[in-house]
């Protein structure tokens, strides 16, 4: 009898195995597929963490929901002191790591510290010093009060990490992470396989693997997603979306993001350090055209920078015939002297209206509005040469000062609150490496640094109008163009949910519909 | 044989010094600020500003000499240590192998896949000439003006989405091989079969193998004495370079099927200014390069002895 036992158990345990081994593998029927265009390379967050945070392994202190506001997350509230210098933050109980060692207040201190030293919006706060209370209490000392530091901290570059997932120089040598899934493939720069972590303290997720893959070429996410081999896909052609509503099988969301395409100028510039100057080629560019015919997505055209959602500085009374009140493209030219020569150029003091316009083919539909906006400067007699090039020869543009005009594409929404890009953008020293350029505005220095230690909502409100109102008016940037991701989701998965800041899936919130 | 092998040993050590020279001068030439452009490919383009310059530009001291940086490379080559790679801090021998594992893999899959499709394709048009030989003439022409973009995006409309047979794009399965691999091979095939039909017209031609059949051989008996290894000498030499050029020439078909290939995975290093990168995966393949020459030419010597005294 006992023989018998040992060889039934060792039956049930070599089942077991066996049972464990065939489940414990990604496949179609277990396995939720994404597709989107950008590439990882890195374990460590201060590079790569986008991809690790939508893919739900990676979790910050304070989250941001769909309008940005801030919520708890591995901390589940939080206290700011009278004088806005001290941040308490209190810890979520029993939180794991992938590792399986619980969280506390040491290790989010470690990874702070680690976080603080490599690049991002940590390295530029004014902190003081961060430590840890009791177990569960991290504090942030402040030297000046600082309303952007919660929002800096829901960024991903500042995710909480296991202190075994650091080697001796703060490198990243493993994520452990405290998301609802954990890595099990890590193939850069492609493929990258998450699996559900049972350990998790919140929602856990229902489908047990994710898969992440590079799809460089729109034309493949597209039949990637007709094919149904992938389950969601991003960055859809606007011009596929046609034909791929027609299929059965597929879901189509269109969603607002708060990114622009946007003109940076040197106001610098001889040619443009006129306001009239920046305000003829704001008005020479047809948006509707651009939004409509190559764009594809009619009404996403913008005279302003950030979009409705962001409603603090969102001008509610600009429309695209607010400018035109300044006069037209050709009065505002012939005001300042320029008239069209024999070949249609304009010309003043025998010196052609020429320009340099830099764009990048990161993002191809930048490429075809650069030479729209070319041809249509043409029209008033400002001849362009469009240069494509690599995206960081703007940066460096700026700093060399070599800059005339660089066409962008500036996510507002990299922190969830849109005052640390606007800081960066027109700050202090006159503009920053992917904003302004050359323009100094003492109203909008003294109000964004009145921002950044405002926490009364309605003066907060007032002021970033005020601030909105001058960029609109002076025209150190152009907008041109809203983006609207267009994605497409397979109908075998429900619960699918769009982060306009792009923060996270939501895979722990899908399920797989059951045949 | 040899002679040649010391030869190609000789090649190989010229091959890898020059090679790595060659790629260190033409990086360091490039125009534009190498610490922006690795902060470009580390941190997105969303997130790369002189701040972040001035950190890689500090943290892999970049203003260091030129020569001060060849002189590591070199010591470092001495040491079989190709580095890391400046943009993900991995270390550049994983991602060389990675990229030229997934290349190899497809680069001899799809010749395989060529070499059946060329060889039967090509004997059989010259051996019946026309109307064959034209419509073969005719379908590789159209084929290789086609770009072997257009002809992956054809495969995937028809195999992946209309059959539903094999995958759009990945990898890591033997079916995401299938499309690629095919693309590839159709490809390769529209040219290696005019390849394998003249060298076949030739021999068929030739006095010798004219000779074979009036003395009394059959047909297939003359074809196997005399014709397979005349024939086989230029086409087993021009698969080769076919080899050769297809693991750096396969960038557009490695990015439709988002197959992790060098191909690929240089184009972006060198966009990166990946320097350790780039000279890691120039002189992996510089040797595989030789390596591949050598041995197509004892192939090609084991096909036709008469060429030793020669090599």
């Amino acid at each position: 009898m006992p023989a018998l036992k040992r060889i039934f158990s060792c039956v049930l345990a070599v089942g077991a195995l066996f049972g464990v081994t065939v489940s414990a593998q990604p496949t179609q029927s277990n396995t939720v597929s994404i597709s989107a265009a950008f590439e990882f390379t890195s374990l460590d967050p201060s590079k790569n963490g986008f991809v690790y945070s939508r893919m739900q392994v990676l979790e910050t202190l304070l989250d941001a929901n769909e309008s940005g506001l801030l919520m708890p997350a591995l901390a589940d509230r939080w206290d700011v002191s009278d004088d806005a210098k001290t941040w308490s933050f209190h810890l979520r109980d029993g939180v794991r790591f992938h590792d399986g060692r619980l969280m506390d207040a040491d290790s989010v201190v470690n990874s702070l510290a680690i976080a603080q030293v490599k690049h991002g919006a940590l390295r530029n706060a004014p902190i003081e010093s961060i430590r840890a209370l009791d177990k569960s209490t991290v504090v942030i000392r402040l030297s000046r009060p600082y309303t952007l530091l919660g929002a800096v901290l829901a960024n991903y570059a500042n995710g909480i990490l296991s202190p075994d997932a650091y080697g001796k120089d703060g490198e990243v040598l493993a994520l452990s992470a405290t998301g609802p899934y954990q890595l099990y493939q890590f193939a850069p720069p492609h493929k990258l396989v998450v699996e559900k972590f049972e350990g998790y303290w919140g929602k856990k997720a229902s489908i047990p693997y994710a898969s992440y893959l590079t799809g460089h070429r729109a034309e493949s996410r597209v039949l990637q997603a007709r094919s149904g081999q992938v389950d969601i896909v991003f960055g859809l052609d606007p011009a596929s979306l046609p034909s791929l509503k027609r299929l059965p099988n597929l879901a189509l969301y269109s969603n607002a993001i708060p990114r622009t395409i946007v003109l940076k100028l040197n106001s610098g510039h001889r040619f443009l350090n006129d306001v009239r100057a920046r305000q003829a080629l704001s008005l020479a560019i047809n948006r509707q055209g651009i939004a409509k015919g190559i764009l594809r997505v009619p009404g996403s055209e913008t005279e302003q920078l950030l979009p409705a959602s962001m409603s603090n500085w969102h001008l509610n009374n600009v429309t695209n015939e607010t400018e035109a009140t300044a006069g037209t493209a050709e009065s505002l030219l012939a005001s300042l002297g320029w008239k069209k020569n024999a070949k249609g150029i304009l010309e003043k003091e025998g010196e052609e209206f020429h320009l340099t316009m830099m764009t990048y083919a990161d993002r191809p539909e930048l490429t075809t509005v650069a030479t729209a906006i070319q041809a249509q400067w043409q029209a008033i007699g400002v001849s362009t040469k469009v240069e494509v090039t690599n995206s960081s020869a703007i940066p460096m543009g700026h700093q060399d000062g070599s800059l005339e005009v660089a066409l962008i594409s500036r996510n507002y929404g990299f922190i969830a609150d849109p005052l640390g890009v606007m800081l960066s953008d027109f700050g202090v020293h006159g503009g920053g490496d992917w904003g302004a350029m050359n323009w100094n505005n003492k109203a909008i220095t003294a109000d964004l640094t009145v921002l950044e230690e405002t926490s009364n909502p309605v003066k907060y409100k007032a002021t970033a109008q005020r601030s909105a109102q001058i960029i609109f008016a002076e025209r150190p940037m152009i907008p041109v163009s809203f983006y609207v991701q267009q994605t497409s989701v397979n109908k075998r998965v429900k619960g699918f949910r769009f982060d306009p800041f792009e923060r996270s899936y939501f895979l722990n919130e899908m399920e797989f519909v059951k045949p | 044989m040899k002679a040649m092998l010391l030869k190609r040993a000789l090649q190989l050590v010229t091959v890898v010094w020059g090679v790595g020279t060659l790629t260190f001068i033409l990086m360091r030439s490039l125009p534009g600020d190498m610490a922006y452009r690795i902060a470009a490919s580390r941190y997105g383009q969303d997130n790369v500003n002189a701040q972040a310059a001035a950190l890689v530009r500090e943290e892999l001291n970049l203003d260091q000499g030129a020569f001060a940086a060849y002189w590591q490379w070199l010591v470092d080559l001495l040491q079989f240590k190709l580095g890391h790679s400046l943009v993900s801090g991995l270390p550049v021998a994983d991602a060389i192998q990675h990229m030229l594992g997934h290349s190899v893999l497809l680069a001899l899959a799809g010749l395989l896949v060529s070499v059946l499709i060329a060889v039967p394709l090509g004997l059989l048009s010259a051996w019946r000439g026309n109307p064959l030989d034209s419509v073969l003439m005719g379908l590789s022409s159209l084929i290789r003006a086609m770009p072997v973009f257009v002809l992956g995006v054809l495969f995937i409309l028809l195999f992946a989405l209309h059959w539903n047979w094999f995958p759009v794009a990945g990898f890591g399965t033997p079916a995401h091989l299938v499309l690629p691999a095919l693309t590839l091979a159709l490809s390769l095939a529209a040219v290696s079969n005019r390849v394998v039909r003249d060298s076949a017209k030739q021999v068929f031609r030739a006095a010798f193998y004219q000779f074979s059949r009036v003395k009394g051989l059959s047909a297939w008996q003359t074809f196997r004495r005399h014709g397979a290894r005349n024939i086989a000498v230029p086409v087993v030499a021009f698969f080769g370079i076919q080899l050769v050029s297809m693991i750096e020439g396969i960038v557009m078909i490695e990015s439709l099927f988002s197959w992790p290939g060098i191909g690929h995975g240089l184009a972006h290093a060198i966009f990166a200014r990946d320097i350790p990168v780039i000279q890691g995966a120039a002189l992996v393949m510089g040797v595989l390069f030789v390596a591949l020459n050598t041995l197509v030419d004892m192939l090609c010597l084991w096909i036709d002895p008469r060429g030793v005294r020669e090599a």
